[in-house]
């Protein structure tokens, strides 16, 4: 049984005030809030092993470096990789990704080559491949999204063809509630000899994850939208394909051999990893895994989902509402928009009730524009928020429209 | 709370908005975008010689946004191009606090917007298309000089 006010009471922000009403977070997809150990764990680690890593011979340091690589395992591990080799740290999903665009784009992609995205990528894994087809030549090719949310796979599988070097989608949508089809996706890339990587921002905090299952070469997601600190992610990537590509910065800890006039590049994942990393955030990462893993992601998925179908359900009664996404199988996301009331007005409404809700473009201008708004309004839950904080939500918009409805 | 922000004169400005709607051949044509949230605005004018002769707006956007530039519409039209420029300049330094509105200033109805950072950006949107336009030399740009075919 999950027991959700059990959760809660490990999340010390969830305890403080907003203007003297209690905080209602649902702003999950932008980033988490932290359980208490993830916060020890950061403390813990500069209170007591703090150095910097894998070169020192000293007690300190070698604590250091095996707390780190320790976290490398866990991350491994919560992502089905199925070894560790293959795990990069990096400062999040966006870096995740423009080390792929950069270090393997540069090199693999040729005029006429083409990248396969989808029309609702959010920027960062838009703007990178942008970057790399104006530098190589290539080409951006993207499957259309349906009314409904979902991907036009009909269209993917037209698109995807012999001159695919690449697809890129995101796993979970961060605006529609949608799990993309992304194991399809990654056999019609491999059917036509090209790589695939899962944009996982949205999908490795809320879902079970397994990356042999997805059957992808890449996989990126974010530290701190999964209970971990800010400035700390991962990509994974294939071995065999992180071995052949070239080097994304450069640095200490990414050589193996310096010279004046050329060097020759460490083994993955520390071929990727330059300079002093994030040490600390990977080690509270690593402690953020940990308390998933406790809580089981079935769990969470499973606590999202009806909590996502309650929010739909609940937002729906709003008279002229329009929800964005499919009416089933939904993530704990829901984008809208209300006639009467522009988005920002709204979360400035919610904010005087201590309600914390997204508004804007969510970073993916393209799929706005293809959903025909300029903006939407984003409540987005996680695993300690409630059905009364939905509750509280439907009622302070209610509430706002109100507000504004007096004036006319 | 709100009252202060959003405010009566606000309210109606975003609810019956002013000049707002295309200008056919405007002297001034500028869009511009609110990177942060996507909303949007194009402002148009109409100069008579060195004078602001009418100010148009559309776009979509939040109250704040609207409502301002609704306010501006009324404000520049019929101003000189430099009292415009001036205007401007008063009112964005108004807007980040380093000046304080006049007691009888319709403007004033803005003032709340002031103590929240993220949205003051929304209540200059327009007033900086403006002063963009102005400065790519509105009227007799060449952009705009030439004739549509």
């Amino acid at each position: 049984m999950y027991d959700v006010e059990k959760v809660r009471t490990e999340f010390p922000i969830l305890g403080r005030k907003v203007g003297g009403k209690d905080l209602v977070y649902l702003d999950n997809a932008a980033t988490s809030q932290k359980p208490r150990r993830v916060l020890e764990a950061l403390n813990e680690y500069y209170e007591e092993h703090n150095a910097n890593i894998h070169r020192g011979v000293h007690r300190l340091s070698e604590e250091a470096t095996s707390a780190y690589e320790g976290s490398r395992g866990k991350v491994a591990r919560f992502l089905g990789a199925p070894e560790e080799t293959g795990l990069v740290f990096t400062r999040g999903t966006t870096e995740s990704v423009n080390l792929v665009a950069h270090a393997w784009g540069r090199k693999e992609l040729r005029e006429g080559d083409e990248v396969v995205l989808t029309e609702v990528e959010h920027h960062s894994n838009l703007v990178p491949w942008q970057l790399a087809a104006r530098a190589t030549g290539a080409k951006l090719r993207f499957v259309p999204v349906l009314e409904d949310g979902t991907l036009d796979m009909e269209e993917a599988a037209r698109l995807i063809g012999p001159r695919t070097k690449m697809v890129a989608a995101v796993h979970a949508s961060n605006v529609l509630a949608t799990i993309n089809p992304v194991e399809r996706l990654a056999e019609l890339a491999h059917e036509a000899g090209a790589l695939m990587l899962v944009d996982g921002a949205q999908s490795a905090p809320h879902l079970p994850v397994n990356v042999e299952a997805l059957g992808c070469d890449f996989f990126a997601c974010s530290g701190h939208k999964m209970l971990g600190p800010t400035g700390v992610g991962v990509l994974w990537g294939r071995p065999e394909v992180l071995e052949e590509m070239d080097p994304f910065l450069g640095g200490g800890e990414m050589i193996r051999e310096v010279h004046l006039d050329h060097s020759t590049w460490n083994d993955p994942p520390h071929k990727f990893e330059a300079g002093t990393m994030n040490i600390a955030q990977v080690v509270g990462f690593g402690a953020a895994v940990d308390y998933l893993k406790g809580l089981r992601m079935e769990n969470v998925r499973e606590h999202e989902r009806r909590l996502g179908e309650y929010a739909y359900q609940r937002l729906s009664e709003l008279e002229g509402i329009t929800i964005h996404g499919p009416t089933e199988d939904r993530t704990g996301i829901a984008s809208f928009t209300l006639p009467d009331v522009h988005p920002h007005d709204l979360s400035q409404l919610l904010d005087e009730e201590g309600i914390a809700i997204r508004s804007g473009h969510h970073c993916t201008q393209p799929l706005m524009r293809r959903l025909g708004v300029v903006a939407t309004a984003r409540a987005s839950f996680y695993l300690y928020n409630t059905e009364e904080e939905v509750d509280a939500l439907v009622d302070a918009l209610a509430r706002a429209r109100e507000f504004f409805g007096a004036f006319v | 709370m709100m009252r202060e922000l959003y405010t009566q004169v606000i309210m109606d400005h975003c609810q019956r908005p002013r000049n707002q709607g295309k200008l056919e051949d405007a002297d001034l044509e500028e869009h511009l975008l609110n990177p942060l949230c996507g909303d949007e605005v194009v402002v148009y004018a109409a100069f008579d010689g060195d004078r602001v002769a009418e100010v148009r707006f559309s776009g979509r956007g939040c109250a704040i946004s609207q409502a301002s530039a609704s306010m501006m519409t009324e404000r520049l039209s019929g101003k000189s191009l430099k009292e415009a420029e001036a205007e401007i300049e008063m009112f964005k330094e108004q807007m980040v606090g380093k000046k304080e509105f006049p007691k009888l200033d319709d403007l004033a109805a803005l003032k709340g917007v002031v103590k929240y950072p993220s949205r003051v950006k929304c209540a200059i949107l327009a007033w900086s298309a403006f002063h963009e336009g102005l400065s790519k030399g509105g009227r007799g740009s060449e952009e705009l000089a030439i004739p549509e075919e």
